[in-house]
């Protein structure tokens, strides 16, 4: 075979993805802000903890971005906190990508300094694989969910730097063993940072508070954070 | 997982490179795919054929190819290569242990028909 008959390639497939991951990156570090990926599976509690977290930050400046295969429910429970939020409809697609949180961008027009929170689409699989361009992603997992979720989907919980334990006054009734849920956290991702809160009740709640405050904290004195 | 949209990230590569090259038709398509990277080959593969029709590598072959599993093992501080995610290190059997590779999906190269 001639050698003209072999492209050598050596490309990622989510190249463009990543292209496009990057140029929001870039966009957020110019403005100091601190971009949070929430990914969790459905009905783990994340738009209720988002809801609670923007009551909690109180005048902190923040947009969200709010992806989901149908509807606007979500971005409107957020509205009702008084927060700024786009919709994302992914229609078929089972998460968000660079590209349409890019647009999404563009439509918050975020100021300097400010906290995006991006929720993803409530999917413990594909999510994992694209980057957005965030900070780093917290994965939301509820109680009722079971032990082992952290080892069906171990992606998911490799990518994260945080793991949220979330609905914890629920515990005592569904023989969960909380001890057990970390340590399949750590087996899967010894590195991982683990919050135990409710945000139902608000117990927990101000250590979260208290790490996103780091975060921002450590974005807008970039030359401080390492 | 998405195996789906992988291939339509494929689609735009190979189209991409088939314009610059000047090529009219792709015969095979070599990809390499991380042990731990998450993707099912036969739904890649379904997917693939299904996704290439009407461009230049529709009826094409693809080649998967399986890239190791490698992870940092937190107990020894060894790099070691696991078959499974949840394998204990090879080494000395601790159960801390942090993919560092393995997640990798590339193409490799396409060859011109």
């Amino acid at each position: 075979m001639s050698q003209d008959r072999l492209i050598e390639i050596e490309t990622g497939i989510l190249a463009k993805n990543d292209l496009y991951a990057q140029a929001n990156r870039a966009r957020l570090a110019e403005r100091s802000i601190l971009a949070v990926n929430l990914v969790s599976s459905p009905g783990s509690g994340k738009t209720t903890l988002l809801c609670k977290t923007i009551e909690a930050l109180g005048g902190q400046p923040l947009g969200v971005i709010e992806g989901d295969q149908q509807t606007q429910n979500d971005a409107d429970r957020i509205r009702a906190t008084g927060a700024r939020a786009v919709q994302v409809n992914t229609g078929k697609g089972c998460h968000l990508d660079g590209h349409m949180v890019g647009h999404a961008m563009d439509h918050l027009d975020l100021a300097p300094g400010s906290l995006l929170f991006i929720e993803n689409v409530g999917n413990l699989v594909c999510p994992a694989a694209f980057d957005l361009g965030e900070d780093g992603k917290v994965a939301i997992l509820s109680v009722t969910e079971g032990e082992d979720k952290p080892l069906k989907y171990p992606d998911m919980f490799t990518a994260a730097r945080l793991a949220i334990l979330n609905k914890i006054d629920l515990a005592p009734h569904c023989d969960v063993d909380l001890d057990l849920y970390e340590a399949n956290l750590r087996r899967v991702n010894p590195g991982i940072e683990i919050l135990r809160l409710s945000a139902r009740t608000g117990e927990g709640m101000a250590d979260w508070i208290d790490w996103l405050r780091a975060q921002l904290a450590d974005k807008s004195a970039p030359e401080a954070a390492e | 997982m998405h195996e789906m949209s992988l291939c339509e990230g494929i689609r735009r590569v190979i189209e991409d490179q088939a314009r610059k090259h000047n090529v009219a038709r792709i015969r095979r398509v070599r990809v390499e795919i991380g042990r731990f990277a998450g993707v099912e080959t036969g739904a890649l593969h379904f997917a693939f054929d299904v996704v290439m029709r009407g461009s230049v590598a529709e009826g094409a072959e693809l080649v998967t190819l399986e890239l190791p599993g490698r992870a940092m093992c937190y107990d020894c501080m060894k790099e070691v290569e696991i078959m499974d995610r949840l394998d204990p290190c090879p080494t000395c059997g601790g159960g801390k242990l942090m993919p560092q590779g393995g997640d990798e999906m590339r193409i490799k190269d396409l060859e011109v028909a």
